[in-house]
């Protein structure tokens, strides 16, 4: 058989392989964005729906340059971008702070106790976010759990809002998200050679040296990979803020449904959901960036 | 400051094991090594010796006794604070770093002055032969590379020791054995103690000055390479060392030589000359190396072993002849190359006549213990 047609044969073959999955995402992955990426620039209908015509006020509303003949420039559009950037990241951090630890405590557990432990992690799988959620809600309301604690031990005299606040908010992503963090990290810690650590204390340096230039700079990917699969969904995420936040803390996720569903402004949906898409792959052509240059490992010709 | 740069006394450590029970690794061992010696620790896998190593760096805690450098007792210290570094058995070097700040790394920990760091980088690449390569990351080497970036890390600080865990045990054959020679070297010209940790018999014998053989977490023997080879202190020794024939059984004075009887009837005559001199009737086992054979007529003078054939190797150098006596006992004998006329006849017969040297002949007591007792007695 010749060359040709063996090559041949393996590009039909990875057709066949990757055709399928290709086809579903062009279908229903590209297709759907395309058309909110057109929506976006249309003329929001007066009964909903778009008229077919280019209007660029739909950005000018959220980033200040609306054409006040027919739309009004509105701050708090970008207060809710930045709320929700805010609380993303700050997820990013609260469950790496949780995760990070956890990783290096559950990598040095004999095999069972390490399998029971990521079995424990993966647990909340199981389980429907919906009724996790109401579960926070139960502890986090007025009357709820934490407040009977709070007000039974006389540490307060007066039950606190803790929910529908960003604090509940916060909590209930960082709940959401912890087994994402997770596992990336834990990855990368349990492939970690503890040699390498025992050859920079053998030549000298303390346990603090150590981290910061051993373990941390090897188990950098995990700690990236992590953030970036928590940042994401974080960033536009709507079930935690619809359920914990309630009508008083918005975030990006909620204003996009309520203007697809409630006020009927598919245009306008479409431009906020745009914006998300935007920051997100800001962070991807980073993280990108981050890869390749530790990917750089060709041997240097001179 | 004292004679020795490191001294280990009554060290002990034993380790728990997963599934219950615990393994001593360590068996009060004292250990002295000379300032600027090449001593090598000998042994199979699990006698004690990366543990005993770990001990001296610093990774291993004792359960009792103590750990001496340069004088100092540095039991208590950890690796981070002890004045040695190692060479690991993988080489350990830092992946995310290049070869450059791979050596440097132990003076950047130490804060010292770019300059001097830069320079000294250069002169300890230099001086393993890989001058120029700093830029380099680990994974782009060759193993006899790493190792030798390894070795450069390790010595970049100045140690008054340097440790070296099986590190050579990675390389192909001929890498091995250059490297041998450039450690030994190396070791001269740095004037600074090694302790080489090996489970291969013969790198041990090629580099050091002295050698340590350890079996279940004691020191069997320590001496020069010459020593331990021609007067093992007991039968673990000389089969470790070397290929041996063992001749367990009862030993009588004859004339000013001893003869060994064992129980199928063979006659070991040795002169014991310097060696350990059993009594009439003690037991005792002889050791013949099997370069110490030579194949000889029916009608030779001094002692001899008939045996069958079964096997004959060539390996470039010499013969090795592999055949029985006629009660079954196994013999290994090494026959030089030159011979080969006579070992094609042998050969041909099936049937060879080895003769020995009865001073070449070095007797063991049955238990080594013992052993040690009546040599010092």
């Amino acid at each position: 058989m010749s060359a040709s047609t063996l090559r041949g044969r393996r590009r039909t073959q990875l057709g066949i392989l990757l055709g399928p999955a290709s086809a579903f995402l062009a279908i229903f992955f590209l297709c759907p964005l395309l058309i909110m990426l057109v929506y976006s620039f249309l003329e929001p209908g007066l009964y909903g729906g778009a008229e077919w015509a280019f209007y660029p006020d739909n950005y000018g509303r959220i980033l200040g340059f609306a054409n006040p003949e027919f739309e009004d420039y509105d701050p708090v559009y970008i207060a809710i971008f930045l709320r929700s950037l805010k609380i993303a990241l700050i997820t990013v951090a609260a469950t790496l702070l949780v995760c990070y630890p956890a990783a290096f405590q559950i990598s040095r557990l004999p095999d069972r106790w390490k399998n029971f432990a990521l079995f424990l992690i993966t647990l909340p799988f199981f389980a429907s976010l919906i009724v996790r959620l109401f579960i926070w809600v139960l502890i986090l309301k007025k009357t709820g759990f934490a407040n009977m604690v709070l007000t039974g031990l006389h540490i307060v005299s007066h039950p606190l809002e803790l929910i529908y606040t960003e604090g509940a908010i916060i909590v209930g992503m960082v709940y959401v998200f912890i087994p994402f963090m997770f596992l990336p990290v834990y990855a990368s810690v349990e492939k970690l050679d503890w040699s390498l650590v025992r050859a920079s204390q053998d030549l000298g340096a303390n346990g603090f040296q150590t981290f910061w230039r051993v373990i941390f700079p090897l188990t950098l990917p995990g700690v990236v990979g992590g953030s970036i699969i928590v940042f994401i969904p974080a960033l536009g995420n709507f079930i935690v803020p619809a359920v914990l936040g309630g009508a008083k803390v918005m975030m990006l996720g909620n204003l996009i449904e309520q203007q697809f569903l409630g006020a009927r402004n598919w245009p306008f949906g479409a431009a906020l959901a745009m914006l998300v898409m935007a920051a997100v792959l800001a962070i991807l052509f980073f993280y990108i960036r981050f890869e390749a240059r530790r990917g750089d490992d060709a041997p240097v010709l001179r | 400051m004292g004679a020795h740069i490191v001294q280990l006394e009554r060290a002990t450590k034993a380790f728990s094991l997963p599934e219950g029970g615990t393994i001593t690794a360590l068996q009060g061992i004292d250990l002295d090594v000379e300032r600027n010696e090449f001593l090598t620790l000998l042994g199979p896998s699990g006698c004690g010796k990366t543990t005993l190593l770990h001990a001296i760096s610093g990774f291993v805690q004792l359960d009792g006794g103590k750990v001496r450098i340069d004088g100092e007792d540095v039991s208590d210290r950890p690796p981070h604070r002890r004045p040695v570094n190692t060479v690991f058995q993988n080489y350990a070097l830092f992946p995310h770093m290049n070869v450059g700040n791979n050596v440097g790394y132990a003076l950047d920990i130490a804060g010292t002055e770019r300059k001097e760091r830069n320079q000294r980088v250069g002169a300890a690449l230099e001086l393993v032969g890989l001058a120029g390569l700093e830029n380099r990351l680990p994974r782009q080497l060759s193993g006899g590379q790493q190792q030798r970036v390894a070795l450069a890390r390790a010595i970049i600080a100045r140690p008054k020791l340097l440790l070296l865990d099986e590190p050579l045990s990675a390389l192909d054959r001929n890498l091995r054995q250059a490297m041998q020679i450039e450690l030994k070297t190396l070791q001269a010209e740095l004037g600074i103690s090694f302790i080489f940790v090996t489970h291969d018999q013969e790198e041990a014998l090629t580099m050091s000055d002295r050698l340590a053989v350890l079996n279940k977490g004691v020191i069997q023997q320590i001496d020069t390479p010459r020593t331990v080879y021609d007067r093992p202190t007991n039968a673990f020794v000389a089969s470790f060392i070397g290929a041996s024939n063992l001749f367990e059984g009862t030993a009588a004075r004859s004339g000013g030589n001893t003869l060994v009887a064992t129980a199928d009837g063979l006659q070991i005559e040795a002169a014991c000359s310097g060696g350990w001199k059993p009594g009439d009737g003690a037991a005792a086992t002889a050791l013949i190396r099997p370069e110490q054979f030579s194949l000889v007529g029916a009608g030779a003078k001094g002692p001899t072993i008939g045996i069958d054939i079964e096997q004959v190797v060539f390996t470039g150098l010499n013969f090795q002849i592999h055949g029985h006596t006629p009660s079954g006992r196994k013999i290994v004998a090494i026959i030089a190359a030159v011979r080969q006329a006579d070992v094609a006849s042998a050969e041909a017969d099936g049937k060879a006549r080895l003769g020995y040297d009865p001073a070449a002949v070095h007797l063991l007591p049955a238990d080594g213990t013992q052993a040690a007792a009546e040599m010092a007695a």
